[in-house]
Formats: structure tokens, C-alpha cells, sequence
């Protein structure tokens, strides 16, 4: 499933976690990247667009990538917190959670 | 309950399904979170078949799969400990000793990851790494294929599960796979009372149970039917000998350095000692560390805390992880090998 819907921007300072617009919001739940209440196995964004991760399990993952085009760890973090990644260069990022590696998705950026 | 090898084996609903539709009003909410999954998950372009399951068998017990021609499957999989070897970690080829403890292979059907470290998918992935791994069973793969070849047993037992497929790598690991996925453990104490009979566990259980959702924290990893999360997680031990990087040699990402996969409960009365690389040779000293939040705090996975459990409450968590034994253990019977 792919979703490209735009949300409206919400503020990283709401999750406390950055001071950056966020464009689009992937929850995690029950070990399942998901979108609007729905798991997504791919999103597509913009270059330069921003993805926040939010985690809705009660315990932690650790969101990354170790894509070609684009290397990020966001680190761990608990139940109601999110980390944010702005996605710079065009391809795709394939994420993953360290802690449940069968969590996967990519993001799409054109 | 003795293994029969049928390929219906593993389609069987268990009792306890049965009891829980009989029961269901009874199975409280949380309690169905553990209910045993009535399918396996489907296994990747290998159908489990009578045949399949046979012939992985036959080779799980042949000790003609090493290098040495001495080593099985079975030998660090002992059916009679708790498919496992019983000893902190496994000794391999020329009886050197590997630095990780051999898992049980009971339940790995239900994994999204195989060995400690994650590092294959699947049980077909899984099943040749450790014939040809120098270290374990020290098997040329090329040389075993031609073994097998020259044994006429194997070749019709090949020919009878993967036909016209002849004997490679691809037709001896699905066979294997196939085998082990149908280990599965039997009904449990613990899965009558989920089933909703209340009788089937003891109070000091029940407050275990308790526990091991609540206070103890258990679930943060162990979770579901299976007890565990296809995660993995830095818990503090002290290391033996270098430190292993465990998970990080996978995926280089600071929160798995030292990271293992979250083992399964289940059969813990038959699977000593615990922990990865052999640790704790008693549940109540794997308690005991969890309850101290783990002894090395240098990429400790941020679940670990101390518990601050009593005495008490580490003997109620004992006595309901006793319930997560089967209550008629699959057993085995050693096959007559092809000759």
C-alpha cells in the first residue's frame, strides 16, 4: 500500500523532539509502520520535505536508514514520542527499526 | 506426544482452540493475546508435504551432513533437551566451543529471524548455515551433495519430496525447513488458562502473569503465543570473552551493538542454561539479573531497569513461567538412516 497524501504540517515542537515543520507523520503501532490508521509499505514525499516518526507502542524503536542516498539513525525513543527526518535527496530510503527489524517501509522522494 | 511426521500435523487445530471457543467468555481480553496462532505462517515456496517433512527428518539425524561425518543437526538439537544441547554454548567441529549457546529449534517456525543475530530470514535460509559454517559443521556443500547422491536411500527419498528437483542445496535445505517447522511445542498449562480454564494454574501463576505484564515488564519483549518480539536487545550481561556484537554485525546501528534476538518461554524447564552465550544455568538467576536491570550499562537497551521485585514476587514469575511448559512434550524417534 502507498499512500501520497499531504498532511497539514504539524510541528515537530508538538513531539518535542524539533523545531522543523513536519510534512507528513508515520505512526508506529504494533510493530507496523502506519498512516492514518492504515500500514504502509511505502510513502511518497518531496524533495526536501520532512517525515515524522511517532511511536505508538508502549515500548521503544529506533527508526533508520542505511540507504545509498540517504543515511540516517534517529536513535531510540519511547511510547509517545516522535523523531523527524528531512529527506534531501531524490530516490528511494528504505527505513527500517533496529530494535524489530521486521518493520519496513520506504519513502519514496521525488 | 510422539512426533508423526504428517504434513496434517501441523494443520490440526490444537485442543486448546477448541477449549477457547468452548471458553471464550471466559478468556479474558488480555489473555487472547497469547492464544496460539491456529495457522503457521505460510512457508516460502516450499509447501510442507508428509514427504518433505520425512525426508528433512532423515537428514536433521544424519551426522553424514558434517565434515567430520560425525555431527547432525540433532547432535546440538537434542530432542530429548528441549531440542537443544544443554550446555552454555555449542561445541562444534574438532569439539571446539562456539561462542553463542544453540536456541531450541522448537517454535522457530513462528520466527521472522533465525539465530541470535537475525541473520536469516527463514528456516530455509537458516537451515545449510551451520553445515557449512567451519566452525560448526565444517561441511563442503558441493561434497555433500555428492554424498547424498551416491546413497540410493536419499536419492528416493529426494525424488518422493522434491521430484525432478534432484539433490542440491536448494532440495536439502527446504527439506530441513520443512522438518523443523513442524517442531512446534504441545498445550501448556498456561494455554488451558488462556483457554479459560481457571483451574489450570495456580495462584502463585496467576500472580506471576500478572507480573510479568505489569511490574516485571516483561512484555516490553516477550510477547504473544511464542513469548518473544523478533526484536533484539542489549540486556546487560557481562561478556565471557570479547564482547559479540550480536545483532550490529547486521545491521551497524548503535542500539543493537550487543544486541540478541528475544528467545521464546516457552519449554524453559527443558532448556537450560539461558541467555545467549549460556549465562544463567537457573531461571531464578535470569530473574535476578532483570530484577538488577541488567550489569552492564554501555549500550543497554533503554527497556532494562531495575524491577525492585521482592522474594516473593520472583517466586510468583517462576511459578508462571513453569506454566509455559507443554504438557506432553513433542518427543521424537530416531530414524533408520538411507544407506
Amino acid at each position: 500500500m502507498s499512500f501520497n497524501c499531504k498532511y497539514s504540517p504539524i510541528f515537530g515542537l508538538v513531539f518535542g523532539m524539533s523545531a522543523f515543520a513536519q510534512d507528513y507523520v508515520v505512526d508506529q503501532i504494533d510493530k507496523s509502520f502506519v498512516v492514518d490508521g492504515a500500514p504502509v509499505e511505502s510513502i511518497r514525499v518531496k524533495q526536501g520535505e520532512s517525515v515524522s516518526f511517532r511511536n505508538g507502542d508502549p515500548f521503544f524503536h529506533n527508526i533508520f536508514s542505511l540507504s545509498d542516498i540517504q543515511i540516517f539513525d534517529l536513535g531510540s525513543y519511547p511510547n509517545g514520542e516522535a523523531r523527524s527526518v528531512t529527506f534531501d535527496e531524490p530516490g528511494t530510503v528504505e527505513v527500517e527499526c533496529a530494535i524489530h527489524p521486521d518493520m519496513y517501509m520506504t519513502v519514496e522522494v521525488e | 506426544m510422539k512426533a508423526n511426521f504428517s504434513a496434517a500435523r501441523c494443520l490440526v487445530i490444537p485442543a486448546v482452540w477448541i477449549l477457547l471457543q468452548t471458553f471464550s467468555t471466559a478468556a479474558s481480553a488480555d489473555r487472547l493475546d497469547y492464544v496460539r496462532p491456529q495457522i503457521l505462517p505460510p512457508p516460502p515456496n516450499n509447501a510442507i508435504t508428509a514427504e518433505r517433512v520425512e525426508l528433512g527428518k532423515v537428514l536433521f539425524f544424519d551426522p553424514r551432513l558434517s565434515g567430520s561425518n560425525w555431527i547432525s543437526c540433532a547432535t546440538c538439537h537434542n530432542p530429548g533437551i528441549g531440542w537443544a544441547d544443554g550446555l552454555p554454548t555449542g561445541i562444534g567441529n574438532g569439539m571446539e566451543s562456539l561462542a553463542r549457546s544453540t536456541p531450541t529449534v522448537l517454535n522457530t517456525a513462528y520466527n521472522k529471524f533465525q539465530f541470535w543475530d537475525g541473520r536469516a530470514r527463514t528456516l530455509e535460509e537458516q537451515a545449510l548455515a551451520p553445515i557449512v559454517n567451519a566452525g560448526e559443521m565444517h561441511q563442503d556443500i558441493g561434497m555433500l551433495v555428492e554424498e547424498l547422491a551416491a546413497i540410493a536411500g536419499y536419492v528416493g527419498l529426494f525424488e518422493g519430496a522434491y521430484p525432478a528437483e534432484g539433490i542440491n542445496e536448494s532440495t536439502i535445505s527446504r527439506a530441513i525447513a520443512a522438518y523443523e517447522r513442524t517442531l512446534i511445542t504441545t498445550d501448556a498449562p498456561f494455554d488451558l488458562w488462556v483457554a479459560g480454564d481457571e483451574a489450570a494454574i495456580d495462584d502463585a501463576a496467576k500472580r506471576g502473569f500478572e507480573l510479568f505484564e505489569g511490574k516485571a515488564r516483561c512484555t516490553a519483549c516477550h510477547q504473544g503465543f511464542n513469548f518473544q518480539d523478533d526484536g533484539f536487545h542489549n540486556i546487560g550481561l557481562i561478556s565471557k570473552g570479547p564482547p559479540d556484537p550480536g545483532r550490529y554485525l547486521v545491521r551497524p546501528i548503535a542500539a543493537v551493538m550487543g544486541a540478541f534476538k528475544t528467545p521464546t518461554l516457552r519449554e524453559l524447564a527443558r532448556t537450560a542454561p539461558y541467555m545467549h552465550d549460556g549465562s544463567y544455568a537457573t531461571l531464578r538467576a535470569v530473574l535476578e539479573h532483570y530484577n538488577r536491570g541488567g550489569d552492564v550499562l554501555e549500550g543497554l537497551s533503554p527497556e532494562m531497569r531495575p524491577l525492585y521485585l521482592t522474594a516473593d514476587e520472583i517466586d510468583d514469575l517462576l511459578a508462571f513461567l513453569d506454566t509455559l511448559n507443554s504438557i506432553d512434550p513433542l518427543t521424537e524417534t530416531i530414524p533408520i538412516l538411507p544407506q
